[in-house]
């Protein structure tokens, strides 16, 4: 429980100018984790919020001592982390569970590697699945659970070693929305009942209101490169009621934190996107998405303007809001600031065109603001047969990004570009073939 | 990463053998039986086969390889053929199934070296006088090391062909035979290539035996690597040894990159699944097709005035009539009656010339290579085991090594027992012993090929819990790393295993030069009574062979297998 009691005791752990750079394919760096500072204090939940790609996820590995950064430590107990490290147990998304162990057996593992007594490992993982709500279930093997079931085991897993720290890795984003909610309640429950070893808990998040709801601090971070743009107290008594007014104006805040940088950066005439020119790396966006968002923005009640955390409620659209947003707004049809999204005149033009203007409208702003795409036609004018393979593209683009993102990018670009049919994608061949006129 | 199939025997669902199993082991009997008693009449009057001269000049290696590479060639169309016929045969009607898969697990559980010794002499009587019976032969026993696998993986994706599919095509009114080229083929396709490419790998080491045999007094040389060999033994010549070993990697990575690598990246657009998970195959052989001009427009031509072999359909004769109890009962009927004939001949056949201490002495000699089949699997787990997983844990090591056991598991193994007899020849060891490491030299790699696969499938969310429960030692090994390439390492050591079964037939008893080493086992039983022309011989040693492969994977490796994956699949 958070309590008078941060100010006087030390910091559990704490995070010192770390920086992880990884080796492009095509020379050059990619910063992940640029000059990251930060303090876990005694009974605090503090909560890493950013989009993918922001390394919050990496941040998590190297507090965990699963990976080595570039520079910069992370202090754990007066010592330098430098691997596993005893008292730092982690939850993750995917569950991590071995199918082959059952329940009890997955939750003994860890026990087992301290040596502890068999009796005493039986007896503490009883206690531990006991505590979680699974008993009943220690025989079973996790492919009999059900996924909300599974991630019980995975917490019952982490708290039986009696650790000091608890990191989650997106612990509750691969569960549906009911799922997720009934267990983050049952943590926060046996956390403010003392029930838990824990002391501290770092959890890392996409989504803005889990972390409005358990954490008392959050800490959000950018994206290329990573970095904490700022850090926001949360101090609504627990429990919290997301209905409440404070809990929205927070909510509306983070919003507004998360697009903060992107305003800033289309103010200075830069891309939103990582990556300048032919190198901006495209986000998967669906054409559907794209129509949808701004239908929904043109019609009623919001005629044009709306708040960024009303429409993810209505439109159910949580995660993927910003990154629709933003590329409506890489093309001109929409404009983010201040936790809100309105239509521009073109965007609102979009939303009433008939099937076939709507396709003149996309290729017109598509040429003009992805480079790429022009670049791709460019290239298919300029060639007698009027074609180019893929990986013409994939080789030029992996000089400004991963290999994974300019696969992903140019997925995104023959998407876009069959939609405006600006060139067609022969899938089988590998290769761009300019339209028959 | 993909795992080689196991045999048929261990995926089928059945344990007890139904009697159709029987009738299928005794078809197959009868038709060695048959195949024998032919060759044993026709052995006399051919005797007198021209052999082509051969030459250990290195300069005419290349033509022998070529020679062994159309070979293969020729084998992997007659499978195709028997693929798209048998195996759509048994999966369209559940009267031919009943009899036709029990017989490909038995057919499969064949040594394939003995088939060659029962074909050989059989198929040089249909072309006397000449080397093409003898090819024949050869292209047979090919054939018989790739057909089956190839004909049970098309008949398994014939049999799971989504039932939408099937629904669709009946509802745009496709003939069957549309059906079968337009949704059946393709759908079969990816498995289809993968089982191509895994039976040919097998293939490399029954061509190279294939090629120069003699049974009885009859010997057959075939141009080729195989033969070069031979005489390369016969002469005691460690350079063309090497050299034979040079042109035969040559070969293989030749077919490999010209031939596989496109076929695996051509056929992962007919994959049904949306989802991807690892990225897609390539090859550059099949990028250039692509891209080139001449056959972008050889293409386009075929497309616009080829046959169209999707829609032309044949006349099927279609069999009605009957009612169907009557038909059913007419089938069994007839089957029961061919089966109680058969067992009455094979019985006349063994009583009249074999005793039945024959039978117990030959049972004997099958424990004995069993015994070393299994201390042989136990140890090559040992070793590669371990390597399997630390490779297989690191990306960049698993991506350079996996090519390679692929590689040496193809490698015709036998190409190095010189090396070994001369070793063990210069040292006086015991060939008992001695021999015994080469019937595991080329199927070893199985187990370390499909190792590397199983532990890159551990995900690396798993890999990092157990760090951050600090699981080491032995502790990791129990509880992470060896349940989790558990199902891969059995489907490997089935591989090897019956791949050393049929190995020991050419590993129990080896020559050099003047000197011939033989092991006791049932391998040199078969290798003996080949050499003598004595087919009864050769048909009780290969029935009792297969007879303890099929026990084998039925109560030992099926189990087994349905075991660890059921507990230790990872999904």
């Amino acid at each position: 429980m958070p309590s008078g009691l941060e100010q006087v005791s030390p910091p559990l752990l704490r995070v010192e100018q770390v920086r992880q750079v990884f080796a492009k394919p095509g020379g050059g760096e990619l910063v992940v984790l640029d000059n990251i500072d930060l303090k876990l204090e005694d009974g605090e939940i503090l909560g890493l919020l950013g989009r993918s790609g922001s390394g919050k996820s990496t941040l998590l590995r190297a507090i965990a001592g699963l990976s080595a950064t570039t520079s910069g430590r992370v202090i754990y107990e007066g010592r330098e982390v430098a691997g596993p490290a005893h008292g730092i147990a982690m939850v993750f998304q995917s569950f991590a569970l071995y199918p082959w162990l059952t329940v009890q057996q997955n939750v003994q593992l860890g026990l087992e590697a301290l040596h502890v007594p068999p009796d005493d490992v039986r007896r503490r993982a009883l206690a531990a699945i006991d505590l979680i709500g699974l008993s009943g279930f220690e025989g079973a093997f996790p492919r009999e659970l059900s996924g909300g079931m599974r991630q019980r085991v995975g917490f019952a897993r982490a708290l039986v070693v009696n650790p000091t720290i608890l990191l989650m890795d997106e612990a509750f984003s691969a569960l549906d929305v009911l799922t997720a909610e009934t267990l983050r309640t049952d943590f926060l429950d046996l956390w403010a009942e003392g029930q838990l070893p824990i002391k501290g808990v770092v959890l890392v998040t996409h989504n803005i209101e889990e972390a409005v709801q358990m954490c008392d601090r959050v800490l959000v971070m950018s994206i290329n490169p990573g970095r904490i743009i700022s850090e926001v107290k949360i101090d609504i008594p627990q429990p919290r009621n997301r209905l409440q007014p404070a809990f929205r104006a927070l909510v509306d805040r983070l919003y507004s934190e998360m697009t903060a940088q992107r305003t800033e950066k289309a103010a200075q005439r830069q891309e939103i996107f990582p990556g300048v020119g032919i190198g901006t790396v495209l986000p998967l966006v669906t054409i559907a998405a794209m129509t949808g968002l701004i239908e929904a923005l043109a019609g009623a009640p919001y005629h044009g303007k709306a708040h960024l955390q009303e429409l993810a409620a209505a439109l159910r659209l949580e995660n993927e809001l910003l990154q629709v947003g933003e590329t409506l707004q890489l093309l001109r049809f929409a404009e983010l600031g201040g936790g809100d999204m309105k239509l521009t005149p073109l965007g609102a033009r979009f939303a009433v065109a008939d099937a076939d203007e709507r396709k003149v409208l996309f290729a017109r702003q598509l040429v003009t603001y992805v480079p790429l795409a022009a670049h791709i036609r460019r290239i298919l004018d300029e060639r007698p047969n009027h074609r180019a393979p893929k990986t013409r593209f994939s080789d030029e683009i992996e000089d400004y990004m991963g290999a994974a993102d300019a696969e992903r990018t140019l997925r995104t670009v023959i998407a876009w570009g069959r939609y405006a049919e600006l060139f067609v994608y022969e899938d089988a061949d590998g290769v761009f073939v300019a339209p028959t006129p | 990463m993909p795992r080689t199939s196991p045999p048929i025997s261990v995926q089928l669902k059945r344990v007890v053998p139904s009697r159709w199993d029987c009738l299928a082991l005794v078809l197959v009997l009868l038709g060695l039986l048959f195949l024998a008693e032919t060759s044993r009449q026709l052995l006399q009057p051919l005797s007198g086969l021209q052999a082509t001269p051969l030459s250990l000049d290195p300069s005419d290696l290349p033509m022998y390889a070529a020679r062994t590479t159309l070979r293969m060639l020729a084998a992997m169309a007659f499978s195709l053929l028997f693929t798209f016929t048998f195996a759509t045969w048994a999966a369209k009607s559940a009267r031919a199934e009943r009899i036709l898969i029990p017989m490909l697990d038995i057919l499969q559980s064949v040594p394939i070296l003995g088939f060659i010794s029962v074909t050989v002499v059989f198929f040089m009587a249909l072309a006397p006088g000449r080397v093409l019976g003898a090819e024949f032969a050869a292209i047979f026993a090919i054939f018989t090391s790739q057909a089956w696998n190839m004909a049970f993986s098309f008949y398994q994706s014939l049999r799971t062909v989504p039932h939408e599919l099937t629904e669709a095509a009946r509802c745009f009114q496709l003939s069957p035979w549309m059906r079968f080229w337009r949704l059946e083929v393709p759908f079969a396709m990816p498995g289809l290539v993968w089982n191509m490419m895994m039976s040919m790998s097998g293939g490399w080491f029954f061509v190279v035996a294939s090629e120069s045999i003699s049974v009885g007094s009859t010997a057959v040389t075939l141009p080729g690597v195989g033969s070069y060999i031979a005489l390369a033994i016969a002469h005691q010549d460690f350079n063309a040894i090497g050299w034979a070993i040079v042109a035969m990697a040559a070969v293989i990575l030749t077919y490999d990159q010209l031939l596989f690598r496109p076929l695996v990246a051509w056929s992962d657009r007919f994959r049904s699944d949306q989802e991807r998970h690892t990225p897609p195959p390539r090859s550059w052989v099949l990028t250039v097709l692509r891209r080139s001009r001449i056959v972008r427009n050889l293409r386009r031509a075929l497309h616009k005035h080829g046959p169209r072999i999707s829609v032309a359909r044949p006349r099927v004769l279609e069999v009605r009539g009957l009612p169907l109890r009557l038909q059913d009962t007419a089938w069994t009927g007839i089957a029961a009656a061919l089966a109680l004939l058969l067992i009455w001949y094979v019985i006349h056949v063994v009583r009249s010339e074999l005793a039945w201490q024959d039978v117990f002495g030959v049972v004997a000699l099958g424990l004995v290579t069993m015994v070393r089949v299994f201390v042989l699997i136990a140890l090559a787990t040992l070793v590669w085991v371990p390597v399997g997983v630390w490779i297989g844990l690191r990306p960049r090591a698993a991506q350079i090594s996996q090519p390679i056991a692929q590689f040496l598991a193809a490698f015709p193994a036998n190409l190095m027992f010189p090396i070994a007899v001369s070793a063990i020849v210069a040292w006086h060891l015991n060939a008992d012993v001695w021999l015994s490491p080469l019937m595991i030299l080329g199927t070893q790699w199985y187990i370390l090929f499909n190792v590397i696969a199983g532990a890159t499938t551990l995900p690396r969310d798993m890999q990092d819990a157990a760090a951050n429960l600090q699981v080491t030692g032995w502790l990791w090994w129990r509880r992470v790393a060896l349940p989790a390439v558990l199902p891969y390492y059995v489907t490997g050591a089935i591989t090897a295993s019956g791949g050393s079964w049929n190995a020991a037939i050419v590993a129990e008893a080896v020559s050099w030069g003047p000197t011939h080493l033989s092991a006791h086992g049932i391998g040199s039983y078969i290798a003996q009574a080949t050499s003598d022309g004595d087919f009864h011989r050769i048909v009780l040693g290969i029935a009792i062979m297969a007879g303890f492969v099929v026990l084998l994977n039925r109560v030992f490796w099926r189990p087994m297998y349905h075991y660890v994956e059921r507990r230790c699949r990872l999904d």
